[in-house]
């Protein structure tokens, strides 16, 4: 059995739960919807337990800087209905704070990655520092706005 | 039982303690299991049978820095590892040795400019042989051993440690 398309159709309760706050980027075989923070929590309630969802598994997480804002990405998969979405959290401005999601799941490592490396700050997450840059490491290495230290500098 | 002269000569050297000291560390040296990255590899490739690093006496790779004498940093070094490997080298006992393996070690290699790598182990520790490569194959480390079994044998061709 193949894994089962989330098409327009079967996105539409989930528009209709969140009729305001949720946008839908693409549906088929890649669906995925851009939320704003504070409707995160809602939404990531109803996709881990809501009958027609039952996405147990975070298969991944990550962000991206695009310059103006910074998009909070999770790859959602339910084994149970074969099926997966992306949910995209919008935030804006410099200084991300997203709520963290490792109520549903175990994201502890990935969310102290994303905040290692791009500066986006989870509340509720409990442990959040640093996991692959040396704790007195100052800055964000993978944000656009981010400087090497030239050779000469860093001696 | 009576020995002639001519065969004391082919039996016996007449040396000084230090110099003695000094050929039995040579030929014995034990260095710390201890590899960062892709060198690590060709490292292993030399203390296995193809390559046998054993020939020379150096295959007692030891798991223990308490037990090591020559730290092999064989791979590329973060900032984020740099402090671990210091206290390795900080709890070897003297005398020890340092060989930087391959372009990582060297000079940080490819990662020079990088935010997160250190460019080159002599950033942090007194290297003693430099091995270039990328990696360097097994002959390559086996030839950064002798020249390290040189430099222990005959100490006046390189600074000691406690010089600087």
């Amino acid at each position: 059995m193949n894994d089962q398309w989330l098409d327009g159709e079967r996105l539409q309760p989930l528009q209709l739960k969140f009729p305001e706050q949720l946008e839908i980027a693409a549906d088929g075989a890649q669906a995925a919807v851009v939320i704003a923070p504070p409707a995160l929590p809602a939404l990531m309630e109803e996709l881990r337990y809501g009958a027609d969802w039952q996405f147990s598994m975070l298969s991944n997480l990550t962000a991206v800087d695009y310059k103006t804002y910074f998009m909070v990405v999770y790859h959602l998969y339910s084994p149970a209905l074969r099926q997966g979405i992306v949910v995209k959290c919008r935030c804006e401005g410099e200084n991300p704070i997203v709520p963290s999601v490792t109520h549903w799941w175990p994201a502890e490592f990935q969310e102290r990655e994303v905040y290692d490396l791009l500066g986006v700050f989870f509340t509720g997450h409990g442990d959040l520092r640093r996991i692959l840059m040396p704790d007195d490491y100052s800055g964000h290495p993978l944000r656009k706005d981010f400087q090497a230290p030239a050779r000469a500098e860093k001696r | 039982m009576e020995v002639n002269n001519q065969e004391l000569e082919k039996n016996f050297i007449t040396t000084t303690v230090d110099k003695f000291l000094n050929i039995a560390r040579s030929n014995s040296i034990w260095p710390l299991s201890c590899g960062l990255a892709c060198c690590s590899m060709e490292m292993m490739a030399a203390a296995a049978a193809r390559f046998d690093l054993s020939r020379f006496g150096y295959e007692v790779f030891r798991a223990s820095p308490r037990q090591s004498d020559l730290l092999i940093v064989a791979g590329t070094l973060t900032w984020k590892m740099a402090g671990p490997l210091k206290r390795l080298y900080d709890q070897m006992p003297e005398p020890k040795y340092v060989i930087a393996m391959g372009s990582c070690a060297n000079s940080g290699g490819p990662f020079a400019d990088s935010y997160s790598v250190v460019p080159g182990v002599s950033e942090i520790l007194p290297v003693d042989v430099y091995i270039p490569g990328c990696p360097p194959r097994p002959e390559s480390l086996i030839q950064g051993m002798l020249e390290l079994k040189k430099k222990i044998q005959n100490p006046e061709l390189g600074r000691k440690t406690s010089d600087e």
